[in-house]
């Protein structure tokens, strides 16, 4: 009875995972709470979960009988000005902030295993700028034709984008080798992307540019329900598909040739990786707009956290420690100045950037070390 | 028997430029075959064909008795296991993670271990001595111990054939020997067919079966080593000078010095071969007398200088070859006496030192 122990103990530590998970899932309630309860209007936690509490109740009722308490629900949605405020602004917020939070970081950590570097990230390499860039595009040229936009289609744009940004940065990687090379090119790219934006802005109307302005800065301002509801048909499915690819990104982790040995399709599984990666970040960069370094921050700080590797540990913590982040990230934007509110992304960087460069400072120690 | 990894004509090299043509060998279950040759001569990259890394540019590869382009990855990876050069830098895993690798294609959707797959990663783990560093993060191991867990780790895969391109570099001399016995054991104990590339000829030729000798954009040689090598084979294999390498010590030797000898050493009986190795780094060019030819002096001092007189093994030492040492003796500036033993067949070697005395050239004792 001893031997399984043994082994057990060796190969993995479930234990902190399970403890790590515990203490993020208790900061995200917490930032959940915090952020409805924190406002203009504030909204005592109590109430709060009174609130949702009744309207979970009442909206389950509602479904098994067929529409019956469909007025009572609607008196409990809509009947304050405490519950408009909860259920029409801040709770579709603060799910979207969650949700794209935890998709950026999935995003981020599928790139840097694709590029076996842990300084990828959507932002750095250019691609969240290529999103944008066609969404700007889209907004401008094909919205006036088309009509308004659903979330959808902003995100399919985006997703577009993000893919041929990555091919771009793809094919200079194959003759690229090094590592910082590939980061300046990302970098230009993104530089490159956003003179084409600022182009197409010279050309919008006046309301088109305070709109793409406030998108482009990012900002989580803009969720409703449809949103929350396209991030979460996107970003849930794109996060359990990473998760089913944790045993060839823990391969993976070995080279390319190992991986190959032991049986990994390396071409599938790159294009997965790819495809997956760019559709999370698309989902982010279309709905909420560019932010930066989550992608890089959220992944180092979960590793850390976790002392492991293993992607089965990794990317559920990786997932829920994104969401932290971006729900503290969005609370700071909303509240500090309030009542004016800071682009997501001035949050994010703030305490990204700081994370990456001590990353970048402690892995040169430990290479001369 | 049949041949369990076979070529026919196999062409390889990168981009469609074939870099070495006509690769034919046949290698049998539980055999063991090196591939030698000088670096940049294409061992790595028909290693990297054989184990599907690169497609084959022209003819065909056959394991098992199915051509290898055939295999699905799964079954593939369930009989043929590598332990590469590449660089592995995972991070945050320990090593009996990476050994745990080795039961990919043997686990599930997400690749959780069962219990016997955990016994496997133990054992493996033993094989190559490594069960102490377990727990140790695989980044912090010396470049030694990081080829032990990676030759566990395709252990671990419990591989039919193992494929291992230049295993024993990074391992100190103890090591060497280790891996190559553990390597020989598997092969002859549990039938592992093992396909390896050494740079050190010498153990190369001790610890294989068969050798493949690859040579810039030809294979020139393969076979028993016992059959195969010879000086000249080595020779034209490395672009080596005379004397480099002694096939029957498969020893490689340094350049001897050059010039007319300065120094004459008497020696015998294995005591010599210090003193040529002192008077070789030194650079001074040196003549030795009298060998029989079945002294192991005469081995090491043939590959070391020109000026070697000898006598047939098993018959007393002659006049004609005293006279040979004596002439060359008279033209150095100092005699060494090895301090052989000297006995009823060589006591000639006695004359030759009194000769030195006589005509007053310093004489000395080398010390032991």
């Amino acid at each position: 009875m001893n031997r399984p122990k043994l082994h057990a103990a060796r190969l993995s530590d479930p234990g902190r995972f399970v403890l790590v998970m515990i203490l993020l899932a208790g900061l995200l309630a917490a930032g959940l709470v915090l952020n409805a309860n924190i406002g203009s209007v504030p909204i005592p936690p109590g109430q709060v979960f009174r609130l949702v509490w009744q309207s979970l109740r009442c909206g389950a009722a509602n479904l098994l009988t067929g529409g019956k308490y469909a007025e009572e629900l609607s008196q409990i949605l809509w009947g304050s000005t405490e519950s408009q405020i909860l259920f029409g602004i801040r709770l579709p917020r603060l799910l979207l902030a969650a949700v794209l939070g935890g998709a950026l970081s999935v995003s981020g950590y599928l790139l840097q295993v694709f590029f076996r570097n842990p300084i990828a990230g959507p932002f750095v390499l250019g691609i969240s700028s290529g999103a944008k860039m066609v969404v700007g595009i889209t907004l401008i040229f094909l919205a006036p034709a088309l009509g308004p936009l659903n979330p959808l289609s902003l995100v399919l744009a985006a997703f577009a984008g993000s893919l041929v940004i990555t091919a771009f940065v793809l094919l200079f990687s194959q003759t690229v080798r090094s590592m910082s090379m590939l980061l300046v090119i990302g970098i230009m790219v993104g530089y490159l992307c956003g003179a084409v934006t600022d182009f197409c802005i010279t050309f919008a109307t006046e309301y088109q540019v305070v709109n793409l302005t406030n998108w482009a800065m990012g900002s989580f301002s803009g969720a409703n329900w449809e949103t929350v509801r396209t991030a979460l048909a996107l970003c849930l499915p794109g996060t359990a598909a990473a998760m089913l690819l944790s045993k060839p990104i823990s391969a993976y982790a070995l080279g390319e040739g190992y991986a190959q040995s032991m049986g990994v399709r390396i071409k599938p599984f790159r294009v997965a990786l790819i495809l997956l990666s760019s559709l999370l970040s698309a989902c982010v960069t279309a709905l909420a707009g560019p932010i930066s370094f989550v992608g890089i921050a959220v992944p180092h700080i979960t590793r850390s956290l976790l002392k492991s590797s293993r992607p089965l540990f990794v990317l559920p913590a990786v997932f829920l420690s994104g969401a932290v982040f971006c729900v503290f990230c969005d609370l700071i934007a909303r509240t500090v100045f309030s009542p004016t509110e800071l682009a997501i992304g001035t949050v994010t960087s703030a305490f990204g950037a700081p994370v990456v460069i001590w990353m970048m400072v402690q892995r040169r120690r430990a290479q001369e070390g | 028997m049949a041949a369990y990894l076979k070529t026919e004509d196999l062409a390889v090299g990168y981009n469609g430029q074939p870099l070495i043509r006509d690769i034919c060998f046949s290698l049998e279950k539980g055999k063991v075959l090196t591939l030698i040759g000088p670096n940049g001569a294409g061992k790595s990259t028909i290693l990297k064909t054989l184990t599907r890394q690169l497609s084959a540019l022209h003819g065909a590869v056959w394991l098992d008795g199915r051509a290898l382009r055939d295999w699905a990855p799964r079954p593939l990876a369930q009989r043929m296991a590598v332990l590469l050069t590449d660089r592995v830098r995972p991070e945050l895993m320990t090593c009996a993670e990476v050994v745990a690798m080795g039961r990919y294609p043997y686990t599930g959707l997400l690749g959780r271990l069962s219990e016997a797959d955990a016994a496997m990663v133990d054992r493996a783990l033993a094989l190559v001595h490594a069960q102490e560093l377990a727990g140790r993060d695989f980044a912090t191991l010396s470049d030694g111990q990081r080829q032990r867990v990676l030759l566990a780790r395709a252990l671990c895969q419990e591989p039919e054939i193992l494929v291992l391109d230049e295993p024993t570099a990074y391992l100190d001399i103890r090591h060497k020997i280790e891996l190559l016995e553990l390597l020989r054991k598997l092969a002859r104990e549990q039938k592992l067919t093992v396909l390896l590339s050494l740079h050190e000829l010498d153990l190369a030729v001790k610890s294989s079966a068969l050798l493949l000798c690859v040579q810039g954009d030809k294979i020139a040689a393969f076979g028993p080593p016992e059959q195969i090598l010879s000086e000249e084979l080595i020779q034209q294999l490395y672009g080596l000078g005379p004397g480099a390498y002694n096939p029957l010590f498969g020893s490689v030797e340094l350049a001897g010095p050059a010039g007319d000898p300065k120094v004459f050493v008497v020696a015998g009986g294995g005591c010599g071969i210090p003193c040529y190795r002192a008077l070789q780094k030194q650079g001074l060019p040196f003549a030795t007398g009298i060998l029989f030819e079945n002294d192991i002096d005469c081995q090491v001092a043939r590959s070391l200088t020109g000026a070697v007189v000898t006598a047939p093994a098993f018959e007393p030492m002659g006049p004609d070859q005293y006279a040979q040492a004596a002439a060359l003796l008279e033209r150095c500036e100092l005699v060494l006496d090895a301090g052989g033993p000297i006995g009823s067949l060589n006591h000639l070697n006695q004359r030759l030192l009194d000769l030195a005395r006589e005509k007053q050239i310093p004489v000395r004792r080398a010390q032991r």
